[in-house]
């Protein structure tokens, strides 16, 4: 095998590239397949003695590599079986049949779907597993003699995928049955409603062609038949949030509809006991129809942004390995640690609580916590954070605070607050519209009392009339209608609304606050500049050593050396690590040194000369060195992703003016904000700093959007007047974001905010065309010139034209 | 015109049946997920034998 071909070998489960002379290959489909890792030949010859080889035709993305996650999974997954742990998230049918609920994790194609299911349902004792494929959620059902929850989990770890359980008394679970009884509310109206408008449109050709009074007797009360369901069932949330405004003295827009909605169907049964004129059944459903479909449309999207905060939530530390007297340990749920307990932590596992480190020494990434990009060292005496991840050695920790005192919970805390504090825009629209109704009422009554003095007959169909053609149908519309069509529309591009009113307030942004790791940047190191110390060695050959040092390290630093080495690895003996500073090896039997300055003074007594180091580029730092000479110098720095600077200047040109805040140091920001040309930014901010700045611009008058990434920018966020999360790595943030943005594409972000502002103009175009209409029509209705059924027909006809205006921000 | 007084009500009948079939449907499941069947029909090859109905009740 050539040098070329070599290189280009990647592995066929999960698609990393094939270490250099690593010889693993599984036969699938008759044909000998290269694999990465033993971890990855375990699981591609699980699937394939499954006879389930069909899996790697229907996938549509590579499976995750399952390098390190086997064996960790299969040591912790036995506490699941206990009964206090399960407790929580086991149901338990039958005395010995269980049911629970598991998140995958891994999943990203029907095809993993598929293999999940027939996997596990293959397993002797499940009785019953399906997977959901919108929410990667599994149920599994189990006969509790036959076979343990561990080696269910087990098993989904054996073909490359993690599942852990899931605890239903969650906030999702609840948004769930909403949807449910929502889409049963909606069904329901729109089965019975296009019956009552099929009878009203006989009924309203009676009106101009005459109809027998049996036939129209017959209808009326057919047509009372089916609206009574839809009036009392599909309704019913409507009358539950008015009573509920009412109760608490606002008058919010639920009030206006179930009025109008009340009145319609009380004024068609008076009409009906007797009194003469027009029923308006049809209006009634339409109505309920129509606003319904809004809602569910807005609640799906909010479950939509739950899903993913909450199964993230869930997948942090749920275990622990809790020291015993003597050398003994056990693995207990992580809500069981309490303070004083030592808990060891191995690499790449998440630490379950705060904590002080006792014992050990290695890097911890704490950039979901802090914000801070590198992974930073910690040994005895230092301070851990639960929820951060440890890198590189074990560690054993001594945990100092639990439950609420820990900082995770604190900033989710700190979060909450900050949302209560949330500029209601919705409120103040509410306000007016409860203006608008109040108006409207008052001049139904005016009417009513004026044509009750003048013509008694006329009084009630007037009164009916003023009511219904007012009715603020097409006003309470044009909002909705236009907000679902342009959410429906960002979704499929991958901007997901959580909030009514964010599109609202996006339109109206002028300033635009971004954090610079994990949202300008892509959080992946990069090496940016070699420079070469020496003549012994060109500048890919240093390359070629340093990224062969670090060939088996998962440090973000190795990362950056093996992606951007071109050439196969060589070979490394000897090879030694001091965690956080460096590594050391034998390539070729020559001594070879990697590290930070420090690291390499301490090994070789070598020193960085000032005339070497001021030609450099900011970012980290890395050397490599031998025995006697330094060799290289490696910069490494954030990668800025390649539609930050298009972003920044079709904001430009949209008139929003972009900021820059960020936690980093004062190099970092500005390399990258002068990069993009953003003349303001501001560096070493914590979070509270960030929130205070973002206050001061809201003072000053200013609408301000963040784009924001980690749970560090979660209170600011939550204060910003609209929120954009980066979906990947937003987590915890993705509670508070009024938006997620779910693909890594910044074009989005602007599609976002023109959208918005289409779609204003479209709310704006309805409201007028709504107000318009209502104002030619109402003095003529109060006037006695229109008959009831003309202004139902004209209330139904300029409902429609503001909905097929909404319906154009779909395209 | 005698006749809409027959069928009206069969009319109503079956909207009866309708609602009663999508209350069924949703709380069935049948709108759990809207994405994951479209997929599943493509790969709907059980590796499995279906278990029997007597090996379904010893499980139990």
């Amino acid at each position: 095998m050539t040098d070329q071909s070599k290189q280009d070998l990647r592995c066929f489960h999960c698609g990393l590239p094939v270490p250099d002379g690593l010889e693993l290959s599984v036969e699938i489909d008759h044909q000998a397949q290269p694999m990465c890792c033993k971890g990855c030949e375990a699981v591609a010859m699980a699937i394939v003695a499954g006879g389930m080889e069909s899996y790697y035709q229907y996938r549509t993305e590579k499976s995750t590599t399952a390098k390190e996650l086997v064996p960790d999974m299969l040591r912790q997954t036995e506490v699941y079986d206990r009964e206090e742990v399960q407790r929580s998230f086991v149901r338990q049918s039958d005395e010995n049949i269980r049911e629970a609920s598991l998140i995958l994790e891994g999943i990203d194609c029907a095809a993993c779907v598929w293999l999940n299911e027939q996997h596990i349902k293959g397993l002797p004792g499940v009785l019953e597993a399906q997977v959901n494929y919108s929410t990667h959620r599994a149920r599994v059902a189990w006969d509790e003699r036959k076979i343990k929850l561990s080696d269910i989990l087990k098993a989904v770890a054996e073909i490359g995928y993690i599942a852990h359980p899931y605890d239903p008394s969650q906030h999702h679970q609840i948004l769930e049955k909403q949807r449910k009884d929502y889409l049963k509310r909606l069904g329901l109206a729109g089965a019975l409603g296009m019956q009552v408008m099929m009878f009203s449109i006989a009924m309203y050709n009676g009106d101009w062609w005459g109809m027998e009074q049996k036939y129209r007797t017959f209808i009326e009360w057919v047509s009372l038949l089916l609206t009574l369901p839809v009036f009392l069932y599909s309704g019913w949330p409507f009358y539950r949030a008015a009573w509920r405004d009412i109760r608490h003295r606002r008058a919010g827009m639920d009030v206006p509809i179930s009025l109008g909605i009340i009145i319609a169907f009380g004024g068609s049964l008076y009409a009906m006991t007797g009194a003469g004129g027009h029923v308006y059944f049809d209006s009634v459903v339409m109505f309920i129809f129509f606003l319904l479909t809004a809602r569910y449309l807005e609640l799906v999207a909010r479950k939509k942004a739950s899903e993913h905060t909450e199964a993230l939530i869930q997948s942090q530390a749920t275990t622990a390995i809790r020291e015993l007297s003597g050398n003994e340990t056990e693995v207990v749920a992580a809500q069981e640690l309490e303070a004083g307990d030592i808990v060891q932590v191995r690499p790449g596992e998440t630490i379950p609580s705060d904590g002080e480190v006792i014992e050990g020494r290695s890097s911890i990434d704490e950039s979901l916590l802090s914000g801070e990009s590198r992974p930073c060292l910690k040994q005895a005496g230092a301070k851990v954070i639960g929820g951060s991840i440890n890198i590189e050695s074990p560690l054993r920790i001594r945990v100092t605070e639990i439950g609420q005192e820990t900082v995770l919970s604190t900033i989710l805390r700190l979060v909450e607050r900050a949302q209560s504090e949330k500029p209601a825009i919705a409120r103040l629209a509410d306000r007016v519209a409860g203006h608008f109704v109040a108006a409207i009422l008052l001049l139904a009554v005016v009417v009513a009392i004026y044509w009750y003095l003048k013509d008694p007959t006329q009084w009630l169909a007037i009164t009916i009339s003023v009511l219904v053609v007012t009715c603020p149908c097409a006003l309470s519309l044009a909002t909705p209608a236009a907000i679902t069509a342009a959410t429906g529309t960002l979704i499929r591009q991958g901007l997901l609304c959580s909030r009514g009113y964010a599109l609202e307030t996006l339109a109206r942004v002028n300033h635009f606050i971004f954090d610079k790791t994990g949202t300008l940047t892509d959080g992946q190191l990069e090496i940016i500049q070699v420079l070469q110390l020496s003549d012994d060695l060109s500048e890919d050959a240093c390359l070629l050593q340093a990224a062969s040092l670090e060939a088996l390290s998962e440090h973000p630093v190795a990362r950056a050396f093996i992606k951007s080495c071109k050439t196969g690895l060589l070979a490394v003996d000897n090879l030694s690590s001091t965690p956080g500073s460096g590594l050391a090896g034998r390539i070729n039997g020559k001594q070879f040194f990697l590290g930070s300055m420090q690291y390499i003074q301490q090994q070789t007594g070598l020193e960085l000369k000032d005339n070497q180091s001021n030609r450099l580029e900011p970012g980290s730092r890395v050397l490599l060195s031998d025995q006697n000479d330094l060799l290289a110098i490696f910069v490494l720095q954030d990668a800025i992703r390649d539609q930050a600077a298009p972003l920044i200047d079709d904001l430009r040109q949209a008139g929003i003016q972009s900021l820059l805040f960020s936690g980093d140091d004062e190099t970092a920001v500005s390399l990258v904000a002068e990069k993009l040309g953003i003349k303001d930014y501001r560096s070493s901010m914590l979070p509270a700093d960030k929130l205070q700045q973002l206050r001061a611009l809201q003072q000053q008058g200013a609408t301000v959007a963040m784009l924001g990434d980690g749970i560090n920018d979660a209170p600011v966020l939550a204060g910003a007047d609209v929120s954009i999360a980066m979906g990947e790595g937003a987590r915890y943030a993705a509670a508070a974001a009024d938006m997620v943005l779910f693909r890594q594409d910044l074009n989005v972000i602007f599609r976002g905010v023109t959208t918005a502002r289409k779609m204003m103009r479209v709310i704006r175009q309805n409201l007028s065309w709504a107000l318009a209409y209502n104002i030619i029509a109402l003095p003529l209705a109060a006037a006695g010139y229109i008959q009831p059924w003309m202004a139902a027909l004209g209330m139904s006809a300029s409902s429609l034209i503001v909905v097929a205006n909404a319906m154009r921000l779909t395209k | 015109m005698e006749i809409i007084f027959y069928l009206i009500p069969i009319a109503l009948v079956l909207v009866t049946a309708i609602v009663a079939g999508l209350f069924w449907a949703v709380k069935s499941g049948q709108f759990d997920d809207l994405e994951g069947p479209a997929h599943q029909i493509l790969m709907d090859d059980e590796i499995y034998p279906e278990k029997t109905d007597k090996e379904k009740q010893q499980e139990k």
